[in-house]
């Protein structure tokens, strides 16, 4: 393990190399923003380069430090740009990725199965800015609640936008059932207000 | 129960909800498992958060966490302010230690805009982020202890906070929502006498700390509740993106201060304690030794201190001097200018990371040019130590949750932004 950070430029030439074998000059595209590394990658190729990344000898990133997005409106050709944070412990590197999602059906593969990490990290950018991850085992809202109308951080999403009101959330069961994937905890809950059980009149 | 018949239990306003079912019609009571959800306002969870914890006698055998409930929307109003103006916002995060928030924002800013602090700005960012690092640890330390029983711990933890807390009001003027990062700088000069102050405080600090240290480390209930509780290798917490004591409790030496070294860290001699198993226990350790390693970092800062101005002489990015402002016209204009429109980095994007009380603080500043952040994201650190909890929780006993949140330490404001 190294205990200062290797210049930048030898992480450029080993991640050229590395990605050199699976990936054409044009589609890495590298650059350099205020001392730190980008690496631009089509949206169809982001799984294999993480992947390349995270298990590559050379290269090592094995931590995710950060996935979000940015939001560029009619800017830019694609709407969106999911941003990921690499963090190599073994050659204390940091790598910028990013992919640009159109806005049609914004969809891109989760890296869920490479981090751990990722889980929440893709959570919140789906719930912020509806930017769906393929392949993510459990894709709900996270900050906000399941009834929230729109993704905040677009930039069409007002800044004092009203939501509807939503139903008060009475059964605990029902509302946990959800929470946990359980359908059939739902069932047993409406054969029991099905069999005229009073008790939630009653409060 | 055989008839498919629901138990439900309520205690009280943010108690227990229990709700026992049947797995399937016909099955006998031994094969129940039983539906527990802690939260958002229980008294052991010390910020909102909900748990749904599914058990199997104690044993959690699923959980799911649900945080979100103090978002604020902090990126989406970062995006309506100019950079100096968000400070306020940052102290919100971490209140504990909103100093690191502050100079986290600082630092990003200053990198978008390509410049440094002086020499003096940086070494009192150090000395009061240090100061700040250890009232949060103490926080996170006096509250788990408290949860397991050991109140007088509690107590000194909270009254050595008192002690640096003072000090921070010395400096900054305010307690918990300082706003005393500026672009390019800090607010305040230290005190004339803030020195002695600080030597007297430490003094104190110290003496707490020796008897807290008497009263949990070698106890042996504190141990049996803390050792080989919540464990994760090194594999599994580098996986889960985790950062800060939680990482290196699991043995994994990266600190953002010796790895990525801001404000002038490398000048500094300090030790990055690691844990060896990944427990509780080891993460309660870790933060031990980082209260001792933060005030060595304090003492070296304060005798070193250099001279200097505390914030970057340009008007375009700092408030020139009053007279300046009185009685020049070019003065009066950046000052007009500088409080209408803000700092105006170039185009462009900065990542940034400090080490926070809980792990690496990043901020992501999307520039357009103009005088707003045209998107800023915070990497906070609570949040992505929650994603961890489940896999933490599974197989611990129900009492285990207490600790292991405890350690977790996480800070609402800052998880749910």
């Amino acid at each position: 393990m190294v205990t200062s950070a290797r210049p930048i430029e030898e992480l450029r030439q080993v991640l050229a190399a590395a990605c050199g074998q699976r990936l054409s000059q044009a589609d890495l595209d590298l650059s350099t923003e205020r001392g730190d590394l980008v690496a631009r990658i089509k949206a169809a190729d982001i799984f294999e380069f993480l992947k390349l990344c995270k298990e590559s000898s050379d290269l090592c990133f094995n931590l995710l430090v950060d996935v979000t997005a940015v939001d560029w409106m009619d800017a830019r050709e694609h709407r969106f740009e999911v941003v990921y944070q690499l963090l190599s412990l073994t050659n204390l590197w940091r790598l910028t990725v990013k992919v640009s999602v159109g806005e049609g059906n914004p969809e891109i593969a989760s890296a869920t199965p490479l981090w751990n990490g990722a889980n929440f990290l893709e959570r919140e950018v789906w719930d912020m800015f509806g930017i769906r991850f393929v392949g993510h085992p459990d894709l709900r809202r996270i900050l906000m609640y399941e009834e929230f109308v729109g993704h905040p951080l677009r930039k069409d999403y007002p800044l004092q936008a009203k939501q509807p009101r939503i139903p008060l959330r009475m059964p605990e069961v029902e509302n946990t059932a959800r929470q946990m994937h359980r359908p059939d905890l739902v069932t047993i809950r409406s054969r029991r207000s099905g069999s005229g059980d009073t008790k939630q009149e009653a409060r | 129960m055989s008839d498919g018949k629901l138990l439900e239990i309520d205690v009280g306003v943010g108690g227990l909800t229990t709700s026992a079912r049947p797995r399937a019609l016909g099955d006998d009571l031994h094969s129940e498992t039983m539906i527990v959800s802690m939260g958002p306002t229980h008294p052991a969870t010390h910020g909102t958060i909900r748990i749904v914890t599914e058990l199997s006698g104690e044993k959690i055998v699923d959980a799911d966490v649900d945080v979100g409930y103090l978002h604020r929307g902090f990126e989406k109003m970062c995006e309506t302010v100019d950079y100096n103006q968000v400070m306020p916002y940052t102290d919100r995060l971490n209140y504990v230690s909103p100093v690191i928030n502050n100079f986290g924002w600082c630092l990003t800013v200053e990198k978008l805009l390509g410049i440094e602090a002086p020499k003096r700005a940086q070494y009192i960012r150090v000395l009061l982020s240090e100061i700040s690092r250890v009232s949060d640890h103490l926080t996170c330390l006096g509250a788990s202890a408290m949860e397991l029983g050991a109140f007088t711990v509690m107590l000194y933890m909270m009254e050595a906070r008192e002690f640096l807390w003072d000090l921070i009001e010395e400096v900054t003027g305010a307690r918990l929502t300082v706003s005393y990062g500026r672009v390019g700088g800090v607010k305040d000069d230290l005190t004339p006498d803030f020195a002695e102050k600080m030597a007297e405080a430490f003094k104190k600090v110290r003496a707490h700390l020796v008897n807290s240290d008497r009263l949990m480390t070698r106890n042996r209930i504190f141990i049996d509740r803390m050792c080989d509780i919540a464990v994760l290798t090194a594999e599994e917490a580098i996986s889960y993106s985790l950062t800060g004591p939680m990482l290196r409790g699991s043995g994994v030496n990266y600190d953002v201060r010796k790895a990525f070294p801001y404000s002038s860290y490398e000048e500094f001699e300090f030790e990055v304690p690691l844990g060896s198993k990944g427990d509780n226990y080891d993460r309660f350790l870790v933060r031990f030794a980082e209260m001792e390693q933060s005030l060595r970092i304090c003492e070296q800062a304060i005798t070193r201190l250099p001279q200097g101005p505390i914030i970057v002489e340009d008007p375009h990015i700092a408030l020139a001097p009053k007279d300046e402002v009185y009685n020049s016209i070019d003065g009066m204009i950046n000052h007009f200018e500088l409080v209408m429109y803000g700092v105006k980095p170039p185009k462009g994007e900065a990542y940034q990371a400090v080490e926070g009380g809980n792990g690496e603080l990043g901020y992501y500043v999307v520039s357009d040019g103009t005088g707003k952040p045209y998107r800023a994201h915070v990497r906070a650190p609570s949040f992505i130590h929650m994603g961890s909890m489940r896999k933490m929780l599974l197989g611990a006993n129900i009492s285990d949750l207490i600790p292991t949140f405890g350690m977790v330490n996480m800070i609402g404001g800052e998880c749910d932004r």
